[in-house]
């Protein structure tokens, strides 16, 4: 159309920037967590629950101590410390870790939503961003480029995993023991600390992920502050083939989808933009498709893992 | 350290009473056995006499019920593997090994005592050729296990021991999976490090050929008991296997029968990458006739193993496929069900076996869901399925606590009679075995063998494929040659030279 500005054609990929970058943090931390606890071979579907308890605690901690950072860290600890119970009650013989994921997300959500009650009105102070638009003159350009730190300490953390895989005894024994805990035995690994300790961890990561969302964005505490990125992050593990650095790239894709909906309507398009709010649900639900195959396993899942046994 | 230089010299260790029980399964009753420093050990059995359970014991792996372990004159604890290898023992174990995700490379350097925090790859990289070089053998360190071929991986294994410096070294079963000439090759060197006083081995095995070629000392277990230990010197072939076996005898030999018939299975114009996806299998023409065994040589990793699972169903080829009795064949469990094809793929635990289902259920694959007389069912009958389970157990001579025990639970050689009892039993119009003795001893060898050649006298078309060639030349009516892919040479029983096929299996025609 001739009559629209010229800077709303530009404003779509770059509110999708943006929306990425600031949508894909959750995911990120997420799946990081849950990449590392697959890889030591036990699956943990309770990371919703975690994110929202980190989120939560974040924003609780935050408000109480009047430091964001304070409230991240108290979100990883309580991320930790779920992480660790998950961990605690699959060392248990006859226990499923599937199923104790499942009740872990319903009792973080329940949890979170008992003890988040007073923190819904009080506002608690705000991550900090980097603000890598101040060259431009443009508004859309410096909400777009302007960073979380967060999303920079993931990205390095994405990379730091994917090295500690391959080159430290840390990351090699959570191999061993995610793909043959036979093979570990025999090596005089000891399978169940290795295990609870990668949980425990990927725990921290999920309640840094929530501390995300209540501190910078939407950065608010409410009940509704989740809309399933825990779960998704799970799928999102697989897509990236237990992979970290890979799990950034698909976090940053995610990101970009779940922005799609708030992108548009940013620059005023009003009809149908609901329908792309869905898109993280249908992209994800796209590429499991298109990635599973009948005839083959899975490449790169770890042998331990309950849903590739 | 790294490894092999650092070896400080043999370790004798002593077992003095050990007893092992599983809930009220007796596996061993008040085992003592010593094993000189330096020597060349081997410990013999029959299939479920408790050989591995001991040298698990040792190991730490299984905590024993009652006995002690004395290393050199001290006697030690070993509460689990790491305290074993603590102490400079070191196992290579007959089921499960290396981790199949990691690379040779990571494989060895995780299984060090001490692995720095962070590993300098470029390092370690130069470090193992280097100690590579001063070995007798190689294996590839670069590629995940699970794509190396089994005896590729159990030269892995022995290297990754020697890596390590182990002074005292137990080997379950390590040449099963070998050429008769990696064996003689591996064992001289085994030997060979003995004899310099860097090593000491224990070696379980059913080769008596092995045990007199290359051990000094040999001890023999029966049904959990030790029956004796001697010099080697001393024992001739005859008076192991009166050891081993006791009072029992071994079943006699089957005629061959010479009625040959139709093409009973046919492999036209198949085309598949291997497990590496880097080469390719072809297969322009195999056919096998019913009432003949068409025997196919190779040694392992030269497309047997993709050439099995395109024939088990569990691969799907790229191009071409399976005729049986001129008709296209897909595997599939009707498909498999009306034209009576049976296999016995290698490494049956993995690849035919729910290892965690009972015996009995395991046994039950091919007819669970069919009544007596063929019709399909749909609850299954317990009862009957728990007698028929008994049935073949004691037909088949399958040694298990009860059948229903988990199928992981039973020794390495009687997972393949419980395969064997499976396949075995029917109608069968087309059997395909691959290495259906690897594991089995003596007895069990002669007594399977006898029941292939029964099967092909009955009429079926049987395609066998052994890394074992005195298997193939007693068995086979036909032989072909596997190598790089491709069948690369054929001749029949009755011509068949030793030496021309090795040449061929070794790829220098
Ligand atoms: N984990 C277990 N639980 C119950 N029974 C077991 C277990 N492991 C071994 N057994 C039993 O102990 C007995 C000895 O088994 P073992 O594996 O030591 O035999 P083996 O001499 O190594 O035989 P093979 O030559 O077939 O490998 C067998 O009867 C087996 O069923
Ligand atoms: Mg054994």
């Amino acid at each position: 159309m001739a009559s629209m500005p010229d800077v709303d054609l530009w404003g779509v990929p770059l509110a999708m920037l943006g929306g990425a970058i600031r949508v894909s943090t959750p995911f990120l931390f997420v799946s990081l967590g849950e990449c590392l606890t697959e890889r030591a071979g036990r699956v943990n579907l309770g990371l919703e629950g975690t994110l929202v308890l980190g989120a939560m605690t974040g924003y609780g901690a935050a408000y109480e101590t009047g430091s964001a950072w304070l409230g991240v860290g108290a979100a990883a600890l309580a991320g930790t410390l779920f992480g660790a119970v998950h961990g605690v009650v699959c060392r248990l013989p006859r226990v499923n870790d599937i199923a104790t994921g499942i009740a872990l997300m319903l009792l973080g959500i329940g949890l979170a939503f008992f003890f988040g009650k007073p923190y819904i009105q009080p506002v608690a102070p705000d991550l900090p961003a980097i603000p890598f638009g101040w060259w431009s003159e443009s508004p859309q350009v410096r909400t777009a480029l302007n960073v979380n730190v967060l999303f920079l300490a993931g990205c390095a953390l994405a990379v730091a995993l994917a090295w500690m895989f391959r080159a430290t005894r840390i990351g090699l024994t959570i191999r061993v023991v995610g793909d043959s805990s036979d093979a570990a035995r025999a090596m005089g690994v000891r399978t169940h600390t290795v295990r609870l300790l990668a949980t425990a961890a990927g725990g921290a990561l999920a309640g840094v992920g929530g501390a995300y969302l209540s501190l910078y964005y939407p950065g608010s505490w409410n009940e509704g502050i989740s809309s399933g990125q825990g779960l998704m992050a799970v799928a999102l593990v697989i897509f990236a083939r237990w992979n970290p650095v890979r799990c950034l790239g698909a976090a940053l894709l995610f990101g970009g989808a779940g922005a799609l909906g708030p992108a548009l309507q940013s620059v005023g398009i009003t009809q149908g933009y609901h329908l792309f709010y869905a898109a993280p649900y249908v992209l994800t639900l796209g590429l499991l498709v298109a990635t599973s195959s009948p005839t083959r396993a899975l490449a790169g899942a770890p042998g331990e893992l309950s849903i590739s046994r | 350290m790294t490894g092999f230089a650092a070896a400080a010299g043999a370790l004798s260790v002593e077992a003095v009473g050990v007893s092992m029980r599983f809930g009220d399964v007796v596996a061993l009753d008040d085992v003592s056995v010593r094993v000189e420093a330096g020597t060349m050990h081997a410990l013999l059995g029959e299939n479920g006499a408790g050989k591995s359970t001991f040298v698990k014991c040792l190991m730490g792996f299984h905590r024993m019920t009652a006995g002690q372990i004395v290393v050199g004159s001290r006697e030690v604890d070993v509460r689990d593997p790491r305290a074993a290898h603590a102490h400079g023992l070191g196992m290579v174990y007959q089921h499960f090994t290396l981790v199949p995700s990691l690379s040779g490379a990571e494989n060895m350097v995780i299984s060090r005592e001490r692995v720095p925090t962070v590993i300098d790859w470029q390092a370690e990289r130069a470090a193992l050729a280097r100690f590579v070089d001063t070995m007798p053998f190689t294996a590839p360190l670069d590629v995940p296990v699970q794509r190396l071929a089994a005896g590729e991986r159990q030269k892995l294994e022995i290297l990754k021991q020697l890596y390590l410096g182990r002074r005292f070294l137990i080997l379950d079963e390590p040449t099963s999976v070998l050429t008769p000439g990696e064996a003689d090759e591996l064992l001289g060197t085994l030997r060979d490090l003995t004899r310099s006083g860097r090593l000491t081995v224990l070696m379980i095995t059913h080769k008596l050929r092995e045990v007199s070629a290359f051990a000094h000392v040999v001890s023999v277990l029966r049904q959990g008991r030790h029956v004796g230990t001697g010099r080697v010197a001393d024992l001739d072939h005859g008076s192991m296997a009166a050891m081993m076996i006791g009072e029992k005898t071994v079943r006699a030999g089957t005629e061959r029968g010479n009625a040959v018939g139709s093409v009973g299975l046919r492999v036209q114009d198949l085309r598949t990458p291997d497990r590496t996806g880097r080469k390719e299998i072809v297969i322009d023409s195999l056919s096998v006739r019913s009432g003949e065994i068409v025997g196919i040589a190779g040694i392992s990793g030269n497309g047997q193993t993709e050439l099995m699972e395109v024939l088990t169903g569990q691969r799907r080829p790229q191009s071409g496929g399976i005729r049986i009795d001129g008709r296209s064949y897909v595997p599939s469990r009707a498909a498999v069900h009306a034209t009576g094809v049976r296999c016995l793929p290698e490494e049956p635990l993995r690849n035919a076996c729910a290892s965690r289902m009972s015996l009995a259920e395991n046994l039950a694959f091919r007819t669970f869901d069919r009544t007596v007389d063929g019709r399909r069912r749909f609850w299954l009958d317990r009862p009957a399925l728990r007698s028929r389970a008994r049935d073949l157990a004691a037909r088949f001579r399958i040694h298990a606590a009860s059948v229903e025990h988990p199928m992981a639970s039973l020794s390495g050689g009687n997972v393949q009679r419980a395969v064997l009892a499976r396949e075995l039993t029917g109608t069968i119009r087309v059997l395909i075995v691959a290495n259906p003795c690897f594991g089995l001893d003596f007895a069990a060898v002669a007594e399977v063998r006898s029941r292939i050649l029964t099967v092909r006298n009955s009429g079926a078309a049987v395609l066998l494929i052994s890394e074992d060639l005195d298997e193939i030349l007693e068995l086979a009516d036909r032989i072909l040659v596997m190598s790089e892919g491709r069948i690369v040479h054929e001749t029949a029983r009755a011509c068949a030279d030793a030496a021309v096929i090795g040449r061929h299996m070794a790829g220098r025609p």
